[in-house]
């Protein structure tokens, strides 16, 4: 019975693991799948999220989430900046595919190498009284670190969901995804649509560093494992669908969770690049794309 | 007239390898020569694929280091002499390359880009796992004894570094010139074109992903000789991607002529800054001129030149 109580813990773990894994896919599902911007520095402007949540965490003590939220203008406006120079620089010349992929190596080599020259390869992490606190039902423990950001990422994703589908903004940049050339005609400047896209990608990057800080410590190069998995949860969940990038990160998590609870730990990083190859060989247009 | 360019940098190269040699420089000349020339052979490798045909390659770090752990495992099992340990370096990392490049290159460009940086994380992961090769701790190895000829171990893996960048020019300079290279360039202009003109472009980029593949793993094959202790993190450094993806953009990638002018140069910088500044600033420096070429001198040092020139092309 103890191998059934583990795998009950395994699936819930990987549940709430999977919900953090969707707030830090949300904004590749919407660069990549909506966008076509292939922004593979997405997991280390995470990382930025976190070292900026760890500074005002332990200057200030201000709550990690609270402090997420608060820098997500800030992580807004760097999105349109890089966005800004990444339109100027390549897709307006149709260069996207080969130097705006090095553009954004080059931006997640700097950020990375920026943050390690500043704080070390040290391990960082924040306090907050809920974070060494867990529940119990049954056999089952919930750890409030995983279920907290659990809970955040669900909620971010709510909003991003009824945003893309409800506002006006929000269905200009689904439409830019599908016709620009008709979003023109109707009066809407494409590259202005996906200024905003961007800059709310980059803005979840934020919460999601938020997220990250609570579940564990953070180290700079700890982006590059997140690379495999976040563009793992956008392909799965079919590039650009909202609900569907949350159902893949779940999965994503389960999968996860059970391979480190049944062969260790270390082997977690290979699922989800496994589940990519395997989706990509299989079916490229993911679980729940047409 | 490229044929003599050709000519000219080779007899170059072994004229000046020769003379480093005979100068009985300083063996630390030979630690840090030898490192830029890995980085020719590592730069050349990544614009087979990168430069001809534009699929971005990430994993340089996990194909340099399928081919140091191939020559781990072969001296630990079998004492393998040194061309044995080239040879299968070659063979393993080319074996990736097409096993990689056949799950993804038949889609999008960007998905084997995404699938070369996670096979770096995902190598890593599994060396670390394997005991046999050290695991985490890493696994120090025995140089061979004394070789005639040569004044000390290092030396004489300079002079197989510097034979191995030959070589490497060469498989890219051939490439260049034969109908494949003319292929390459048709589908990195456009790839849809080339296919409606019957250039198999599949195979094609088959066959620059596995030599491309293979040159890596040549370049990493030594490498246990070279540290004499290795080490995961050290062989499957994020340096090695980054310095073989900016060493061509900086060069220019259209020619074999680019990345060994962006490996010499970028590769000499650092090594002087690694020994004056700091290595961690000399990297961010790496990213920081990388990421000011991409954006403001696309076609790298070469096209600079031809745009002073006033050459026909821009």
């Amino acid at each position: 019975m103890v191998s059934l109580d583990l795998l009950a813990n395994a699936v819930v773990a990987g549940i709430l693991l999977g919900g953090f894994y969707a707030a830090v896919s949300l904004g590749v599902s919407i660069a990549f799948g909506l966008l076509d911007v292939v922004n593979i520095a997405h997991p280390v402007f995470v990382i930025l999220g976190s070292y900026a949540v760890y500074v005002t965490n332990t200057a200030f003590g201000l709550d990690p989430i609270v402090a997420g939220i608060v820098f997500t203008p800030v992580f807004y406006l760097i999105g349109v900046v890089v966005y800004r120079i990444y339109y100027v620089s390549f897709e307006k010349k149709g260069q996207e595919s080969l130097r705006g992929l090095v553009f954004f190596f080059g931006v997640l080599f700097i950020v990375e190498v920026g943050l390690t020259l500043k704080y070390g390869v040290d391990y960082r992490l924040v306090e907050a009284q809920y974070i060494g606190e867990s529940l119990r039902f049954g056999p089952v423990g919930i750890a409030l670190r995983l279920l907290v950001p659990c809970v955040v990422a669900v909620l971010l994703t709510l909003v991003l969901y009824l945003y893309l589908a409800k506002t006006f903004v929000g269905r200009a940049i689904k439409a830019v995804s599908q016709d620009s050339l008709a979003l023109r005609l109707m009066g809407a400047d494409p590259v202005k649509v996906k200024d905003v896209a961007f800059g709310i990608a980059i803005a979840t990057a934020s919460l999601a560093g938020a997220l990250l800080i609570m579940i564990g410590p953070v180290e700079p190069s700890m982006n590059r494992e997140y690379i495999g998995r976040v563009f793992a949860v956008a392909v799965l969940g079919g590039m650009g669908s909202i609900g569907g990038t949350f159902l893949a990160a779940v999965i994503i998590g389960v999968a996860e969770s059970l391979t480190s609870t049944f062969f260790g730990p270390s082997w977690a990083v290979a699922v989800s690049f496994g589940v990519l190859l395997l989706a990509l060989a299989v079916r490229p247009a993911g679980l729940f794309g047409s | 007239m490229r044929g003599r360019t050709f000519g000219v940098v080779v007899i170059g190269m072994v004229l000046a390898g020769v003379l480093f040699t005979r100068l009985g420089a300083n063996q630390y000349y030979y630690f840090a020569a030898y490192v830029i020339l890995q980085y020719v052979v590592l730069a050349t490798a990544w614009n087979i694929l990168g430069g001809y045909t534009g699929y971005v390659n990430f994993g340089t770090a996990a194909f340099f280091a399928l081919g140091a752990y191939t020559s781990v495992v072969l001296i630990k099992g079998f004492a393998a002499p040194l061309p044995v340990l080239l040879a299968a370096g070659a063979a393993v990392a080319g074996l990736l390359g097409l096993g990689i490049g056949y799950l993804t290159l038949r889609l999008r460009g960007v998905f084997f880009s995404i699938a070369t940086l996670a096979l770096a994380v995902v190598l890593q992961t599994m060396v670390i796992n394997w005991d046999y090769v050290g695991g985490a701790r890493g696994i120090s190895v025995v140089r061979p004894g004394r070789l005639p000829f040569f004044g000390s171990y290092v030396e004489f893996l300079f002079a197989v570094m510097l034979l191995l960048a030959i070589f490497a020019i060469a498989v890219a300079w051939w490439i260049e010139t034969s109908r494949i290279g003319r292929g390459l360039a048709a589908i990195r202009d456009n790839e849809e074109a080339a296919e409606c003109m019957g250039v198999p472009t599949l195979r094609l980029k088959l066959i620059a992903t596995t030599v491309s593949g293979s040159l890596m793993g040549v370049a990493g094959a030594p490498f246990p000789y070279y540290v004499t202790f290795v080490e995961p993190s050290s062989a499957f450094n994020l340096d090695y991607a980054v310095n073989s993806l900016a060493m061509p953009m900086i060069g220019g990638t259209t020619t074999w002529v680019g990345p060994v002018i962006g490996a010499i140069l970028l590769g000499t910088t650092q090594q002087v800054a690694t020994v004056t500044i700091s290595s961690a600033l000399n990297l961010l420096i790496v990213g920081i001129i990388l990421v000011a070429f991409v954006i403001l001198a696309p076609d790298g040092i070469l096209g600079l030149v031809q745009r002073l020139k006033g050459g026909a092309r821009a």
